[in-house]
């Protein structure tokens, strides 16, 4: 029994069959890579897992709980959280901010009128945003406008708030998309550590074979909207059927 | 103090002291010179400016810290005046009936108004309150007359059964609210000198609440749901994957907001125990939306302030008429006096909305943060002329290369 | 029946300046997308236009008529039109009879000048903020063109009365078999019904038939792909918008008999007329339309005695819960398109 389970998922879009009978396990505390080509159908997948989208037949269960037909807020509640292709943080607030307010969620739950009490006198709260930020190696830039940050501190910050949340599932979208060679090495080296240390599970949607290859534990191959093949890294690496489908594609 | 930090404590400090010293501090000119007519200082204006403080800090924690803007608040605003005058109609004079009073019906007006509206967010959500407003005022002109009524307004009457204070005054002349037997119209005039100050009661009730809305709306700001509220105005969409929901945040300001805005309202007739529903129109809701935004938006004081400068410029700029021009000018040949009276002239007097509308034009194109950042904007260039001359000082004292 | 029929008519004439103001603001929406709260103060100044040209064919100079006397017996001075001058009094008295319809000539030029002025000024800076600044600088302009007006003209209202000749009621009940005088409906209303929708028919043939037009509807389907085709469509948004102006503008001026013009009339038409946009879908021409002579014949309908009786107020907020239920149960308006501002 893995942590995440689908089976039988299936999405239509009007005429579109995005998402066809997809099953999938991501087992505790592996690194789960799903990759495939453009269309495979890899984000409309990842938004059945997060609340975004209802699929039209199967289940999703987290932890032996369904999530389907629940809000994203209330399946982040339940202990997955989710990184974005273009990090999605509060601009507009600091990085220490930033860091708290999924502290206080995980804290005080989805809501909670909390208009007396002075943020300024939440000291655990602000520890462990700090201690957490000092983990992603920001600590110095905890005042700054979170909106003023490079893409890649904006990614580490985007990282932060995850994790200080400290979730049992990390669900990653293309999280190296777009990114120098550098940066793709620091955000891999980094994911490295938080599933070492911190023994969280993540299933991770990517492109970049450099990056699915030095993470993952499992990997799944999508095409048109179901599973090809799922095995490890090194089997996916050989296999005619994902070169033919996948790999072969790439080498234009 | 207060469990603030120092710099809040210190803007609301200074708050506390202008409303206590306002009587003296906005009646700057003796008493019989020319320049009286832009005294502030008498009790009717000053209520008026913490009245509206009050509204337009009230607005500001809905706008201000979550970005929707509302062009309807003038709804609760009229809500907690009806409701204000209806308490003094039945149960009795004291101010607090009317103000507790307002406050709750414009609460529950606003959660019923904002549970809808906030299904929406953009321009539908403005023009949703918008077209509630509308229709509060449009209901409170015609079908609701047995509650408003209609056109002539809500107003005491001898009639009234005032339960808890029985018979109305023997001489027959209609009774005024008062706090526990202080009366709101009230007023000691203390003569110094050629200057002539007046201490009113209903003003320091006002001013009193007005600091209690002040304090509370500091306390929100720095509290974790006022960091929410901004994560709302943020990015709605990483505060859902943050496993908080938005919808209830906003809801809760969005009331706390018309609570403000309905005690305005209870405040309102408590100076002036009656209600009209001109009070709803959305032009008075636009009103609000330019106190806030030409203070601040997003800032505490911002609006305070916002509405102290509208309410002036509406009561003291618009008695400058030509004759003021005339004698402002007459240092000037008569020709160029003339010229820049007639230039001046359609921006000043009934013409002061103009002067308003181009103000908040620029404030919007310029200075997205209003007085406030300008304010601000100025404090810095001089404080950075400061230290340039003092990095001059220094460099030339010590006679080192520059580089 | 007959009542029916009135009611429809009533609604017409309302619905007209609705769809026509309405029409405007989508096209600037749809085009820049900019939300321009001082759409109704461009209504407003078309109204002034027929104001503004009504005073001009008036301005007189005096002379004396030897055939008429004050009251002291000498002769007296009559003011006289230089109009009168130039065509002879019996042509110049026709051509100020017929102010209204020849300010259509004086504010197409006007509006379209204000416009442009409009949008390369002020509009221009926006396109890229959000909708909430769109909106507040808008209305700061509307409170700021209203106050112009009104330090010109006054704050009361002005009537501009509609040439002689169309001051009467047209007796629809007879062409249509009822008895006689049973549904009449004044001439100019009539006028205005017609001239709206020969305005609103050509907006549309010019979006079809022109290739500017062409652009300006690519524009509002993808405006980033347009611009990449190398075609510059700022021109023809500035354009766009000044063309806008003038819709609204013609359909104050020809407004002005039906109600006579007061600087603050843009407002009260704004407020509805947004509400007429959301209605029929934000960025929808033919929506936009459809819901302004919907919206004004269902305000019509409503302020029919029977319907007052049954439900008190209704002729007040008819309007505006419409638009409520719209926006909650499908925002995006009658005809609008799938996923534009849905939110």
């Amino acid at each position: 029994m893995g942590i995440l389970e689908v089976k039988g998922v299936g999405k239509r879009f009007g005429g579109l069959q995005a998402l066809g009978d997809v099953n999938l396990s991501v087992q505790e505390n592996s690194v789960h890579a799903i990759i495939g080509p453009n269309g495979a159908g890899k984000s409309t997948l990842l938004n059945c897992l997060v609340g975004k989208l209802i699929p039209d037949t199967g289940t999703v269960m987290f932890d032996g709980q369904s999530v389907l037909g629940r809000k994203p807020h209330e399946i982040n509640q339940m202990g997955i959280s989710r990184v974005f292709q273009t990090p999605e943080i509060f601009s507009d607030l600091t990085v220490l901010e930033n860091v708290m307010i999924p502290c206080f969620a995980r804290r005080d739950g989805s809501f909670r009128m909390h208009a007396i009490e002075q943020v300024a006198r939440e000291g655990s709260i602000i520890e462990q945003a700090e201690t957490m930020l000092a983990d992603v190696n920001m600590l110095e830039k905890r005042d700054f406008h979170a909106g003023s940050l490079s893409r890649g501190d904006k990614r580490r910050l985007e990282m932060a708030m995850c994790l200080v949340q400290e979730p049992r599932l990390l669900l990653l979208d293309e999280p190296t998309a777009g990114m120098s060679r550098a940066d793709t090495n620091n955000t891999i080296a980094l994911l490295k550590e938080i599933n070492e240390k911190r023994s969280i599970t993540m299933a991770i949607i990517e492109h970049d074979m450099h990056v699915v290859f030095s993470l993952a534990d499992r990997i799944t191959v999508l095409a048109q909207g179901t599973p090809l093949v799922e095995d490890t890294p090194e089997k996916i690496k050989g296999h005619p059927k994902v070169r033919e489908a996948y790999l072969g594609e790439a080498q234009h | 103090m207060l469990g603030l930090n120092r710099k809040d404590g210190v803007l609301f400090l200074i708050v506390v002291v202008m409303v206590i010293f306002a009587p003296f501090i906005l009646n700057p000119f003796p008493s019989d010179s020319s320049l009286a007519q832009f005294n502030a200082g008498y009790p009717d204006l000053m209520q008026r400016f913490l009245i509206f403080g009050i509204f337009a800090v009230g607005f500001n924690i809905l706008f201000g810290l979550t970005g929707y803007l509302s062009f309807g608040h003038a709804a609760f605003l009229g809500a907690g005046s009806y409701a204000g005058v209806w308490m003094f109609k039945l149960l009795g004079m004291n101010v607090l009936y009317a103000i507790t009073a307002s406050v709750l019906v414009a609460g529950l007006f606003a959660l019923f108004i904002g549970f809808i509206s906030l299904r929406r967010s953009g321009i539908y959500f403005s023009i949703l309150t918008l077209a509630f407003a509308q229709m509060s005022y449009a209901l409170a002109y015609s079908v609701l007359t047995p509650i408003t009524n209609g056109e002539t307004g809500l107003q005491l009457s001898q009639n009234d059964p005032r339960i808890l204070e029985g018979a109305s005054a023997a001489d027959g002349s209609l009774p005024v609210p008062s706090l526990f037997g202080l009366e709101t119209r009230a007023t000691h005039t203390l003569d110094l000198g050629a200057w002539s100050f007046d201490f009113n009661a209903g003003y320091y009730i006002c001013g009193v609440i007005m600091i209690l809305a002040f304090y509370l709306s500091i306390r929100i700001f720095r509290s974790p749901f006022g960091m929410m509220l901004r994560a709302v105005k943020s990015n709605q969409q990483r505060m859902n994957y943050t496993g908080l929901n938005p919808r209830p945040y906003t809801l809760a300001a969005f009331v706390i907001s018309g609570m403000f805005a309905g005690l305005a309202g209870g405040l309102m007739v408590s100076m002036d125990p009656l209600a009209g529903a001109e009070r709803m129109l959305w032009t008075r809701s636009g009103e609000v939306v330019l106190m806030t935004i030409l203070g601040g938006a997003g800032t505490l004081i911002g609006p305070v302030l916002g509405a102290g400068f509208i309410k002036y410029f509406e009561n003291i700029f618009s008695r400058i008429n030509d004759q003021v021009l005339h004698q402002w000018f007459a240092f000037l040949p008569d020709g160029f006096e003339n010229a820049m009276v007639f230039l001046v002239h359609p921006f000043v007097g009934k013409g002061w909305h103009l002067t308003l509308g181009i103000l908040f034009m620029l404030v919007v194109i310029f200075l997205p943060g209003g007085l406030v950042e300008g304010g601000q904007r100025i404090g810095r260039l001089f404080r950075r002329k400061k230290k340039t001359d003092q990095a001059a000082g220094t460099a030339q004292g010590q006679n080192t290369p520059a580089e | 029946m007959e009542s029916f029929i009135i009611q429809i008519l009533n609604g017409l004439d309302k619905g007209s300046a609705y769809a026509l103001i309405a029409l405007g603001l989508t096209l600037i929406f749809g085009t820049l997308g900019v939300v321009n709260f001082a759409h109704g103060a461009l209504f407003m100044i078309g109204a002034f236009c027929a104001v503004t040209l009504g005073r001009l064919l008036t301005l007189s100079h005096e002379v004396l008529d030897p055939s008429r006397t004050d009251f002291l017996g000498n002769p007296a001075m009559v003011k006289v039109p230089y109009i009168y001058d130039i065509f002879g009094p019996e042509l110049g008295a026709t051509i100020i009879d017929w102010t209204v319809p020849l300010s259509i000539l004086f504010a197409i030029p006007v509006m379209i000048l204000v416009g442009v002025v409009m949008e390369r000024g002020l509009i221009r800076h926006f396109y890229k903020r959000p909708h909430a600044d769109q909106i507040l600088v808008t209305f700061g302009l509307a409170i700021v063109l209203q106050e112009i007006i009104k330090a010109f003209y006054g704050a009361n209202p002005i009537p501009t009365p509609a040439p002689q000749a169309f001051t009467g009621s047209f007796d629809f009940g007879v062409l249509l078999g009822f008895d006689p005088f049973t549904v009449i409906y004044p001439y100019w209303r009539l006028i205005y019904f017609v001239f709206s929708v020969v305005i609103i028919a050509a907006v549309f043939a010019f979006l079809q038939f022109t290739t500017f037009g062409m652009v300006v509807r690519a524009g509002m389907a993808d405006r980033e792909t347009v611009g990449l085709l190398g075609i510059n469509i700022d021109r023809r948004f500035t354009l766009m918008f000044g063309l806008a102006a003038a819709v609204a503008g013609l359909a104050g001026a020809m407004y002005t008999p039906i109600n006579s013009p007061n600087y603050h009339m843009g407002m009260d038409f704004l407020v509805l007329s947004f509400v007429v946009v959301v209605v029929g879908g934000m960025g929808s021409l033919p929506g936009a339309v459809l819901a302004g002579f919907l919206l004004g014949i269902l305000q019509s309908f409503a302020s029919m005695s029977a319907v007052i009786e049954t439900i008190p107020g209704i002729n007040q907020v008819v309007i505006y819960l419409v638009a409520i239920i719209i926006l909650l149960t499908r925002p995006r308006g009658l005809m609008g398109r799938k996923g534009v501002m849905e939110d």
